[in-house]
């Protein structure tokens, strides 16, 4: 079944690659595929029930490359279907979103049919190497988004920039993974074994060294501070959808590794590093706010806003390190805050992105300066764009309140001194307030004038992404009765 | 007895087909006229798929070891056998429409063929005599090979190999003078214990010769400075040749002395450290080419780098050994690969001229970057589960630097194989139109062919690894 999910995107992005599909069958082939993909996930969700620890749910397991101890292993758990969920939620959005582009849409739609595909592979993954694999093919993916689609002069220096850094992370990964693999009693890549074996524990220097090339490698994924410096160029210069794959799905394989691999695997050293890693987040947190403050480009102040959001997910991983302060149900919190935090920021930011994407549609710029009474001429965009910044925000009712207020109640529980990424919250409202204020309230002038309104294909993809972000806010037991079993077992996992 | 040396005879059958289907090749091709050459070329081809395809008959055949230890039939050479004579074929198949109806087409063909047959010397050699001789079988072919294009390039080329070809045979030469005198017998087998009561010294000397002789054909530092030269210069099937097929034998070779000696871990140090200045310099000099085929061919001493980490680590890995075996057949499928873009393509000697390539030529764009991406190791290519064993092997031996060095190698590597992929994908209306020649179907199918290859033999590592 999970099988079936993985590659039925990549059969379709296969077939595709034939020249001889027409550009309108490729499009309504695309959304066609996305949207199968997206009821198989659901039939899975329906069935699914938390398996126990050590094991995976719909688990299938094949002999890969059993010489070097790697196998076809996949599975989920509460940990991985939330994000496999959003991961086909907004690949479908995109396919909605992309209809009436007119760029070599086959060829696009293959290319993010093989992106879907290898997206979901990281997340159900049971075995290091198969999820470097995909990790890696993300990268080549989204390189040839950013690079055959892009727009503007620098498009093809930001997709070097991004392949050659986000490469460097994932070869520091890599080699993290070898230090896993030779560590362990019987060398194995497997995921679930090697939290079984624990094959560093008891050895600070070695164990400290490994979780080291992990946690590199994760955080130029992430990014966190001061490995974020891909993500701007990357997100100014790539096309509205591949934003939003970018934001919403890539950059969640960093912080999903940090509670599928790292924590589980390397729970001693991740307790020695805790604090490290809490600072690191505060830091992404303010550092992400203030410098989307700052930002005269739209789309680049809701990339930035990504670094800080992902800095409450880094900041809530590193306070489940914490196992010495005694609370236990605080750090099992902040566990549920950052897989909710990664849902929801997966589903808002995919959203905004798209929503940004028409601006440049439309005028062909993202200058905060360039627009003014956008309101008038486009109430639904100005509509949508305001429900997608106080989500975003953190406002009660949407997905992100319910993540960073466990976030915080967990972190702030166990460390008290991490309350200053409160901060973090009052300047992202303040930012969203003041771009919302500069661009789409007052007197109708520049990009504005003779702006044409959403049309039915983008209303429908970032508007179905905020609903869904207004339904996990409002009915959160739909998304947190998956997630809390599997966060109560890291928890677990970590204190060993 | 008689018997016996019927049995070794067969084991070599590969080994023998190539010579044989040489001298063959050079008969015809003299007896032909220049328009019927191509016969001469055909039945080239024929010969290395045959070597090829004997391979399995000496599976059985074969004890480990013939001509009383001298020659080695392990799974060591076994590989060596079907990579080399593979990608001979390979490379014959891609290059014929780049030698047609030149002057020396059918010596050209012979000559690879003894250098391939030299190359399975050298890999299976079990003898330090035996080692000396597959060198010069090895080299000597090489030398015609590049000077046969005429040009003053190729000339240059040839020359500077010849000369760093000479340095090095006689280095190597003192090598096994070295180790023979010492120990009083050139067979592998015996050199352990001959030269445990032997000066450490003498014997580290006298490997550390041996491996810097086979240095030269590995196209790894300090025997490097041909490779470029050659790439660029030579002709494009020679080209792909020279740089794909006589440097595998060399690895296995070098393997096979390390794990000889008595005390190895002097030779592997020395080897982990060539190891390390051959891939960076290697990656760090290729980063300026503009030169397709020069630029290949210092990724072809990066690779040269990867593929020696698991000699250095030889005696302390079991993983060293199958990973070694799995890098070499995955470097030559990627690499004849990658070569066989630029003999589809001849008329492109800039980066630049490659602009737009993928909206004319889609499948041939497509096969380049599964090339190029495979050379730098993304998964799920050989050469990703080649450098991942490696590096693996590498730390479980206790070299983690060397680990760390392949991976930083890596991303290194990656900066200048992008400055190909980059302008593939750019739109072609600002280059000025040119006269460009015709794509040349036969080396595009057959870099298509690697680059399909080059997948599948990564996503069915398993299969290969389980005989390895």
């Amino acid at each position: 079944m999970l099988s079936a999910i993985v590659f039925l995107p990549l059969a379709a992005a296969l077939l595709l690659t034939v020249p001889a599909v027409s550009d309108r069958v490729a499009r309504w082939a695309w959304v066609a595929v996305a949207a199968a993909d997206l009821g198989l996930v659901a039939v899975v969700w329906a069935n699914f029930e938390e398996p126990p620890e050590g094991r995976l749910a719909f688990e299938e397991r094949l002999e890969w490359i059993p010489g070097v101890g790697a196998s076809y292993h996949i599975g989920v758990d509460g940990l991985s279907l939330p994000l496999v969920a959003m991961t086909t939620i907004v690949f479908l959005a995109c396919a909605i979103y992309a209809l009436r582009d007119e760029d070599r849409p086959r060829i696009q739609a293959a290319l993010f049919l093989f992106l879907q595909s290898v997206s979901l592979g990281v997340f159900v993954a049971a075995d290091l190497i198969l999820f470097f694999v995909f990790f890696d093919l993300s990268i080549v993916g989204m390189y040839f988004v950013i690079a055959g689609w892009g727009h503007g002069a620098t498009a093809g220096r930001s997709a070097l920039k991004f392949f050659l850094y986000t490469f460097l992370g994932s070869l520091a990964l890599l080699l993290g993974f070898i230090g896993l693999y030779v560590s362990a009693d019987t060398p194995t890549f497997d995921m679930v074994e090697l939290a079984e074996m624990l094959p560093l524990q008891g050895e600070p220097v070695a164990g400290g060294a490994v979780l080291a090339a992990i946690l590199i490698g994760l955080a130029v994924k992430t990014p966190t501070v001061p490995f974020h410096t891909w993500l701007p160029p990357a997100h100014t210069d790539a096309p509205a959808i591949g934003s939003a794959v970018l934001a919403g799905v890539l950059l969640k394989m960093g912080t999903y590794g940090f509670v599928r691999i790292a924590m589980p695997m390397l729970p001693e050293a991740w307790r020695a590093w805790a604090w490290p890693i809490i600072i690191v987040g505060v830091i992404s947190v303010l550092y992400g706010a203030l410098v989307a403050l700052a930002q005269q480009n739209l789309k680049r102040m809701v990339a930035y806003t990504s670094v800080n959001h992902m800095g409450y997910v880094v900041l809530a991983v590193g306070v489940a390190g914490l196992v010495n302060s005694g609370t236990e149900d605080a750090r099992r919190l902040a566990i549920v805050g950052a897989e909710t935090q990664m849902v929801s920021h997966g589903l808002i930011t995919a959203a905004l992105f798209l929503l940004v994407g028409v601006l440049r549609d439309r005028a062909g710029s993202y200058d905060l300066s360039g627009y003014g009474g956008l309101a008038a001429p486009a109430p639904r965009l100005t509509t949508l764009f305001a429900i997608g910044a106080f989500a975003s925000l953190g406002l009660p009712a949407f997905s992100g309140f319910i993540a960073e207020f466990q976030i915080f109640a967990g972190a702030i529980g166990t460390a008290p001194v991490t309350a200053v990424a409160l901060l973090g919250i009052l300047l992202t409202a303040a930012m969203f307030l003041l771009a919302l204020q500069r661009i789409f309230a007052g007197k109708t002038r520049g990009g504005s004038i003779g702006f044409r309104d959403l049309s039915a294909h983008e209303l429908w993809s970032a508007g179905s992404l905020l609903a869904l972000s207004l339904l996990i806010g409002v009915l959160p037991r739909v998304i947190l009765d998956v997630i809390e079993p599997a966060a109560a077992t890291l928890a677990e996992l970590v204190g060993r | 007895m008689e018997s016996d040396a019927g049995l070794d005879v067969l084991a070599m059958l590969p080994e023998i087909v190539l010579i044989a289907g040489a001298l063959v090749v050079l008969l015809t091709g003299s007896y032909l006229p220049r328009s019927r050459q191509g016969v001469a070329y055909g039945i080239a081809t024929a010969t290395a798929l045959l070597s090829a395809t004997v391979v399995p008959v000496t599976f059985a055949a074969a004890p480990e070891a013939v001509f009383a230890g001298t020659f080695l039939v392990d799974t060591t050479t076994q590989v060596a056998r079907i990579a080399v004579s593979g990608a001979t074929a390979l490379v014959l198949l891609a290059g014929r429409r780049s030698i047609a109806g030149s002057p020396r087409e059918s010596e050209t063909a012979a000559l690879a063929l003894l250098g391939a047959a030299g190359t399975l010397v050298i890999a299976g050699a079990g003898d330090l005599l035996v080692l000396a001789v597959g060198f010069l079988l090895a080299s000597i072919p090489l030398y015609g090979l590049i000077g046969l294009a005429g040009t003053a390039r190729a000339a240059e080329a040839s020359l500077k190999t010849y000369l760093l070809g000479a340095l090095f045979g006689i280095l190597l030469l003192v090598g096994v003078t070295l180790l023979t005198g010492l120990s009083g017998t050139s067979v592998y087998g015996e050199l352990p214990a001959a030269l445990a009561e032997s000066p450490a010294g003498a014997v580290t000397v006298g490997a550390a010769a041996v491996l810097s002789g086979l240095m030269f054909k590995a196209g790894a530092v300090p025997g490097h400075f041909w490779v470029p030269d050659s790439a660029q210069g030579a002709n494009g099937l020679v080209a792909t040749f020279l740089t794909t097929v006589p440097k595998l034998g060399a690895f296995l070779a070098a393997f096979r002395v390390v794990a000889a000696l008595p005390d190895p871990a002097p030779a592997a140090a020395f080897v982990g450290v060539l190891a390390l200045v051959t891939m960076t310099l290697g990656n760090l000099a290729a980063y300026t080419q503009d030169d397709p085929r020069r630029l290949l061919g210092w990724s072809t001493v990066g690779q040269a780098g990867f593929l020696l980490v698991p000699v250095a680590v030889a005696p302390t890995s079991a993983l060293a050994l199958p990973a070694l075996l799995f890098y070499v057949l995955a470097y030559a499928v990627t690499n004849a690969a990658a070569f066989s873009v630029t003999l589809a393509l001849p008329g492109f000697r800039s980066l630049a001229d490659y602009r737009g390539l993928a909206r004319r030529h889609p499948a041939l764009a497509a096969a380049l970057v599964v090339a190029l991406l495979g050379l730098v190791g993304t998964p799920p290519t050989a050469i990703f589960v080649g450098k991942l064993t490696v590096a693996a092997a590498a730390w479980q031996g206790g070299a983690a630097w060397l680990a760390v060095a392949v991976m930083a190698n890596s991303v290194v590597s990656l900066y200048y194989y992008l400055r190909w992929i980059i302008p593939l994908y750019r739109p072609a209306d600002a280059v000025p139109a040119q006269p460009t020649a015709p794509l040349r179907v036969g080396a595009a199918r057959t870099a298509m062919a690697g680059a399909v290859l080059s997948v599948l033999l990564g996503v069915a590592a398993g299969v290969v690894f389980s005989v390895l």
